[in-house]
């Protein structure tokens, strides 16, 4: 099948993400809370982009900072996707009464932008790397589930579904045979937009200092901290930000991507 | 459209009342006392019990329900742990400095991403139609305070043509001085949020000209233009407006992060700082006025969208709200 050239370049964009994520794991520049590299020093020599305000190496920060970006982003989408998933199947499938209490809870869910959400469960757990994971992750549910609720309300309105079950076939032969394989290519598209979405809020978070507490060296923080000394290290504020904005145009190139292949309909007109 | 109306505002209320419970429900099962925010590490026992006998923690949890609904009912959002100062007070000076931003920007970004969207739409065929889309594409992957940061860097710091960040202390009193703190935040805001728009106004637009009702009423002698105007804007509209409505709340929301990039004196900054404080009726107020006017919004985008859409209208008698 012929792919697209944006899903080519989004592919691309995450895969060196993901190779600075897993070099990180193997080697380091140097320690990424070593301070003993002198102050502010300018990209160059000893120090490819240079050192941070506490002469911290900000080459092996950054690295490790993929990291914690693509763990949280697919610690949450698991999250999301899980919870999400579910709270929309058994909400396609429930009765009246239930389907409309879960819908309402939904949309006053959906009505909070995912960072406000995420912070109120930070405001009442501790500001760690589980606690972004786990906020972003229940945030993320609700849209996954409302998407989930109309898609299966869909799928089980079709006369396939009605002659399954007139020939003795169990709901949950039902739910593994012809709902989740109709619904999982809208599902996959949609999950990766989340995951982009979810690199974002928890820079957001780690910029308002209420992601991963130190030694995590989030993109986000990173920003934050460099905020102070963008005009004598300009290299500090602007290396992070655009390594969060390689990463998020390369997932929703990926999610374009996977959107075309599972719609052909959507291929000609664009 | 009464009777819609009854409806939607009973749904309103609903929501409303289901959302206030949420809210209670969340800060309330998670673990933590929300009277240790009022103690330091070591404190004795009498300490603790009167730390909860003031903030009424050691109440069962209906009555502490029914007395934070009680208060929410006359309006009394309760007092902060830490200033021990009202907090509604606190929040009505705070939207004094949101509410602007949030509007300005929402107007901005409409002005810029209607027009872009539709030449992004109409011209996809030049050389600027993918350019815009490509632009936009890009838009929506940048975090929102990174771009603040780079206008300050750029405008205040080495133009030192607008101000880093603050808001002037009497307000609006000077409405030049309020405004030019609140331009870079506004163009901020504005930019990312106009990346998403102009997609929505794109694709309305895709959908549109596409569409066997233009081509018709162009047959039949129509201008290009009258017939956009006749046929075109009102189709395109009924999405845009649902997504305006979304957007605005957005913008509201995401006021959080842009107001803590330019210190500026707003709900975001009230919600952080309540946040680290663990001061609960300052989080939980917060949070019960933003749903509030999220829940608001979302009612006036239906309604508008129903005032553009006859078909709408005529699907009254059935269809749930």
């Amino acid at each position: 099948m012929k792919r697209s050239p944006t899903f080519l370049i989004g592919c691309v964009l995450v895969a060196l993400v993901c190779a600075v994520a897993v070099v990180s794991l193997l080697w380091l520049p140097y320690d990424p809370s070593d301070t003993s590299g002198g102050r502010l020093v300018p990209p160059g020599g000893a120090h490819w982009l240079g050192t941070d305000k506490l002469g911290r190496d900000l080459l092996s920060r950054l690295m490790v900072g993929a990291r914690i970006a693509l763990t949280v982003g697919f610690g949450s989408v698991l999250v999301g996707g899980v919870l999400g998933v579910t709270a929309g199947l058994l909400a396609g499938f429930a009765t009246r009464w239930l389907d409309d209490t879960i819908s309402a809870v939904l949309d006053i869910l959906i009505a909070f932008p995912t960072l406000l959400l995420a912070m109120l469960v930070v405001a009442v757990r501790q500001a760690s790397l589980g606690s972004a994971v786990l906020a972003i992750g229940l945030a993320m549910s609700a849209i996954v589930a409302r998407l989930t609720r109309v898609l299966v309300k869909r799928v089980l309105a079709q006369d396939y579904i009605t002659a399954s079950r007139t020939s003795g076939t169990s709901w949950p032969r039902v739910v593994t045979e012809h709902v989740l394989p109709n619904i999982w290519p809208t599902l996959l598209v949609n999950l990766a937009l989340q995951l982009g979405l979810a690199v974002l809020a928890e820079a957001s978070l780690s910029y308002l200092g209420l992601g991963p507490p130190p030694p995590n060296a989030s993109w986000g923080r990173l920003l934050q901290e460099a905020q102070a000394t963008v005009l004598t290290a300009p290299t500090g504020a602007i290396a992070p930000g655009v390594l969060l904005v390689v990463l998020v145009v390369g997932v929703n190139l990926v999610a374009d991507g996977f959107r075309d292949l599972a719609d052909p309909t959507r291929r000609r007109s664009r | 459209m009464a009777r819609y109306l009854l409806r939607r505002t009973a749904f309103l209320l609903g929501s409303l009342l289901l959302a206030a419970t949420l809210l209670f429900l969340l800060l309330r099962l998670l673990p933590g006392d929300p009277a240790n925010s009022l103690l330091s590490v070591g404190a004795t026992p009498e300490q603790i019990a009167a730390a909860r006998h003031q903030i009424g923690s050691d109440r069962p949890l209906p009555e502490q329900f029914g007395s934070w609904l009680g208060g929410l009912a006359r309006f009394d959002l309760g007092t902060s742990f830490v200033s021990t100062l009202p907090v509604g007070q606190e929040i009505a000076s705070r939207l004094v400095v949101t509410v602007p931003l949030t509007l300005l920007s929402f107007l901005l970004a409409v002005v810029v991403a209607v027009p872009v969207g539709f030449l992004a739409a109409y011209r996809a065929d030049r050389w600027y139609g993918p350019l815009l889309n490509g632009v936009s594409q890009l838009g929506i992957a940048v975090p929102v305070f990174w771009i603040g940061m780079l206008l300050v860097t750029v405008f205040a710091l080495r133009l030192r043509v607008l101000p880093a960040g603050g808001f002037p202390r009497h307000e609006w009193e000077d409405p030049a001085a309020a405004l030019t703190s609140l331009a870079l935040p506004v163009v901020t805001i504005a930019l990312v949020m106009s990346a998403s728009l102009i997609r929505y106004v794109r694709s309305a637009t895709v959908d549109v000209l596409g569409a066997d009702y233009l081509r018709t009423a162009r047959a039949l002698g129509s201008s290009f233009v009258g017939a956009m105007w006749r046929h075109g804007l009102r189709n395109a509209a009924v999405p845009v407006i649902s997504i305006l409505g979304i957007e605005l709340a957005t913008t509201f929301l995401g006021a959080v992060v842009v107001e803590s990039v330019f210190a500026l004196p707003g709900l975001g900054g009230m919600l952080v700082k309540g946040i680290a404080e663990h001061d609960y009726p300052v989080i939980q107020g917060v949070l019960v006025v933003s749903t509030f006017a999220v829940l608001v919004i979302g009612f006036a985008a239906d309604l508008v969208q129903r005032l553009v859409d006859p078909r709408l209208r005529a699907h009254l008698a059935g269809g749930r709200p």
